[in-house]
């Protein structure tokens, strides 16, 4: 099994599926009507590749980050997704998402977004293919994050600050699918990660797997060989299946997602869902989720907004399940160390989100090593760069 | 064979009564410990002897998708006082014996975390009648079908105007006690016109339901008597929310939000009698 949607309402085992009310089912056959046929037209493949080619700026590269091997005992090479334009690996979902909108004859995209950058990728792609957006937003972060905005506004979209419920991500997504239900004809929900109803995880990760195709084939290139291990921060899941998703076959690839841990999985302020969630289905999906005894939604904590989400895609439920991959927490302190090493020993600002991928990958490489009796090579998803996160950084480290 | 026990009934009795008297059934919904447990119970209560015919007891929730601002709102105090399971299990025991049937309406999240078929039982147990789940489609729905069939549980799935005709089907052949038509494509909310989609929903599933009996209650959008008049004149049933929790809402106490339950309630009932 490589991961595909074993039904049509696209579980994966016991997980996704469609928990949605009956109103959206339409929209969602629509989608995924639409995506199937996408996946295999040419026209489309021909100008998604050409958007991500000449406008996104893919294939990002696959550097060999050899300072930073020498301080981890590994060879760890670093998909550059942080190179991307908008400055991540959501460039790709947002393109192809775009493009289907107007596939389908809709003149309207809404976003819900957590720290900004779902939303501005959103606003981008809105402006570039002349589509209305509307990103839904926490009001807390409205304000924590007015730079990010300020970008979606720049770009000509709408930003609609959230007052309900907890006021976070979560709440976006609640009022995202308010938004869409009431006006599903003329507007398509684009989904910044790869959970939500079917086919919304599949057709997530089939825009953003080139992300493991590409390093996948740079890797053989660099190395002759394939990567020990394949490790990616993991909230919502999107950057992580798309760096895994083509490695799924190959058995002898260890696939490592790292959970954001917050300030430890045993303070319960994290955002690890997988490592100590459980059974339960939020946002359209079955998946592992933070809730309490009567299924009420947790709130998650995490530095990174990007994995400050109390639900994980169920793609992902699915890989721990069969044990294909394994998930860890990475804990805010770990993460922040980890983006201060890249910083000092490559050059790279990193995100924070993608710092617990990097953090991840120093803690197996002394394993892995041992395990294998030589350096291993790990391929470590790098899939946003830090711009956004200075001011955290800066007051993290205290030199703001 | 169904293991239910005592003196629940559920809701046909009331569409057989109201047919009987020429007129559509008045459903209310009101969250579970809003204001306070005791105090939904009132509330429920009251609405009962005000003329409702079925309640809907709603299970407060943390991400009420297919709802409006005055549901979250209930539903956030709700919450927030610390309302729990149980305590929607004792709202429908407590009212069950008001004179009307009493259905919890719950996503599908707390249902599936208390077990699927635990729910059923202590449902059951507690004089319930059924449950309506606004983000559980039949195609998901295999444990809780075969639950409701062991605790002979009415069970209420949504369609839409933009359900097919082979949803429309499926979806009616699924329900149990009556179906429920989502009347505008949005969420809960009172709305100034009701739906002018509402009565093509309601005709198609009259005609594509395999038990043509099946009674159709129509929901979205009524806040009062003369909207619930008009549904009346093409629904089974005519579902009240919105407008009911606001008065709650809106009111400076208990007492005060009662007596606008119960004169809100008073003209919904004349409405479904028109």
């Amino acid at each position: 099994m490589s991961g595909t949607t074993s039904d049509r309402l696209g579980h994966f085992g016991r997980f996704g599926g469609r928990f949605v009310p009956e109103a959206l089912i339409a929209a969602l056959d629509q989608l995924d009507a639409e995506y199937q046929k996408a996946m295999t037209d040419e026209v489309f493949q021909a100008e998604f590749g050409r958007l991500l080619r000449d406008y996104a700026g893919t294939p990002s590269m696959l550097y060999d980050a050899t300072r930073l091997s020498a301080e981890a005992g590994a060879r760890i090479l670093l998909k550059r997704e942080d190179l991307n334009h908008t400055g991540a690996h959501k460039v790709r979902n947002v393109l192809g998402q775009a493009l289907l909108t107007r596939q389908m004859g809709k003149k309207r995209i809404i976003a819900e977004t957590g720290a900004g950058q779902h939303g501005v990728a959103s606003a981008t792609a809105a402006a570039l293919l002349d589509l209305e957006c509307v990103v839904y937003m926490g009001e807390e972060d409205t304000r924590r994050q007015a730079l990010n905005v300020a970008r979606m506004e720049l770009l000509g979209a709408t930003v609609i600050p959230v007052t309900t419920g907890s006021r976070t991500l979560k709440d976006a997504i609640n009022e995202a699918l308010r938004d869409w239900v009431t006006n599903v004809d003329s507007t398509h929900y684009l989904l910044g990660t790869a959970a939500g109803p079917h086919p919304f995880p599949a057709m997530v990760r089939d825009f953003v797997r080139g992300i493991g195709v590409e390093a996948r084939e740079q890797c053989l290139e660099l190395t002759g060989a394939l990567p020990d291990a394949v490790a990616a921060c993991i909230g919502g899941g999107s950057n992580a299946i798309g760096i895994f998703h083509a490695f799924v076959p190959d058995s002898d690839v260890r696939l490592y997602g790292f959970e954001a841990g917050g300030d430890g999985v045993e303070t319960g302020r994290h955002a690890a869902s997988i490592t100590a969630g459980g059974l339960g289905v939020l946002h359209g999906a079955r998946t592992y989720l933070l809730q309490d005894e009567d299924g009420q939604t947790i709130e998650s904590h995490s530095i990174s907004a990007g994995l400050d989400y109390p639900a994980v895609g169920p793609e992902h439920a699915w890989l721990h399940e069969t044990g294909r991959a394994v998930y860890e927490p990475v804990t805010d302190a770990e993460a922040m160390e980890a983006f201060h090493l890249l910083c000092r020993t490559e050059g790279i600002i990193p995100a924070i989100e993608s710092s617990h991928g990097i953090a991840g990958a120093l803690r197996i490489a002394p394993s892995l090593k041992a395990e294998l009796g030589r350096t291993p090579t790990i391929v470590v998803n790098l899939s946003g760069r830090g711009d956004k996160d200075v001011e955290t950084a800066g007051k993290w480290f205290k030199v703001l | 064979m169904s293991e239910r026990s005592g003196n629940a009934t559920n809701v046909s009795v009331a569409f057989d009564k109201a047919r009987a008297e020429g007129r559509s059934v008045l459903v209310g919904y009101l969250p579970a410990g809003f204001p306070g447990v005791d105090g939904g119970i009132a509330a429920i209560r009251a609405m009962v002897e005000a003329g409702v015919d079925v309640v809907e007891v709603g299970f407060p929730y943390s991400d009420p998708v297919m709802d409006g601002p005055a549901i979250q709102r209930a539903a956030e105090a709700a919450l927030a006082a610390g309302t729990r399971a149980k305590d929607v299990l004792r709202t429908v025991e407590a009212v069950a014996d008001a004179g009307a049937q009493v259905l919890v309406m719950s996503y599908w999240n707390p249902v599936e975390r208390y077990g699927v078929s635990a729910f059923a039982r202590d449902l059951a147990a507690a004089g319930g009648a059924g449950l309506i789940t606004p983000d559980l489609i039949p195609d998901e729905a295999d444990e809780w079908l075969a639950a409701s069939d062991r605790y002979g549980l009415d069970r209420v799935f949504l369609v839409a105007p933009s359900s097919t005709d082979e949803r429309v089907r499926a979806t009616a052949a699924a329900c149990r006690g009556f179906v429920y038509a989502s009347s505008v494509m949005g969420v809960t909310g009172a709305r100034d016109k009701t739906s002018s989609a509402a009565p093509a929903l309601v005709e198609r599933v009259r005609r594509l339901a395999p038990d043509p009996a099946l009674p159709v209650a129509v929901g979205l959008g009524v806040r009062d008597g003369a909207q619930a008049a008009e549904v009346a004149s093409f629904a089974d049933g005519v579902i009240v929310g919105s407008a009911l929790v606001s008065c709650l809402l809106d009111a400076p106490d208990l007492d005060a939000g009662i007596a606008g339950l119960r004169t809100l309630t008073a003209d919904l009932a004349r409405g479904v009698r028109a």
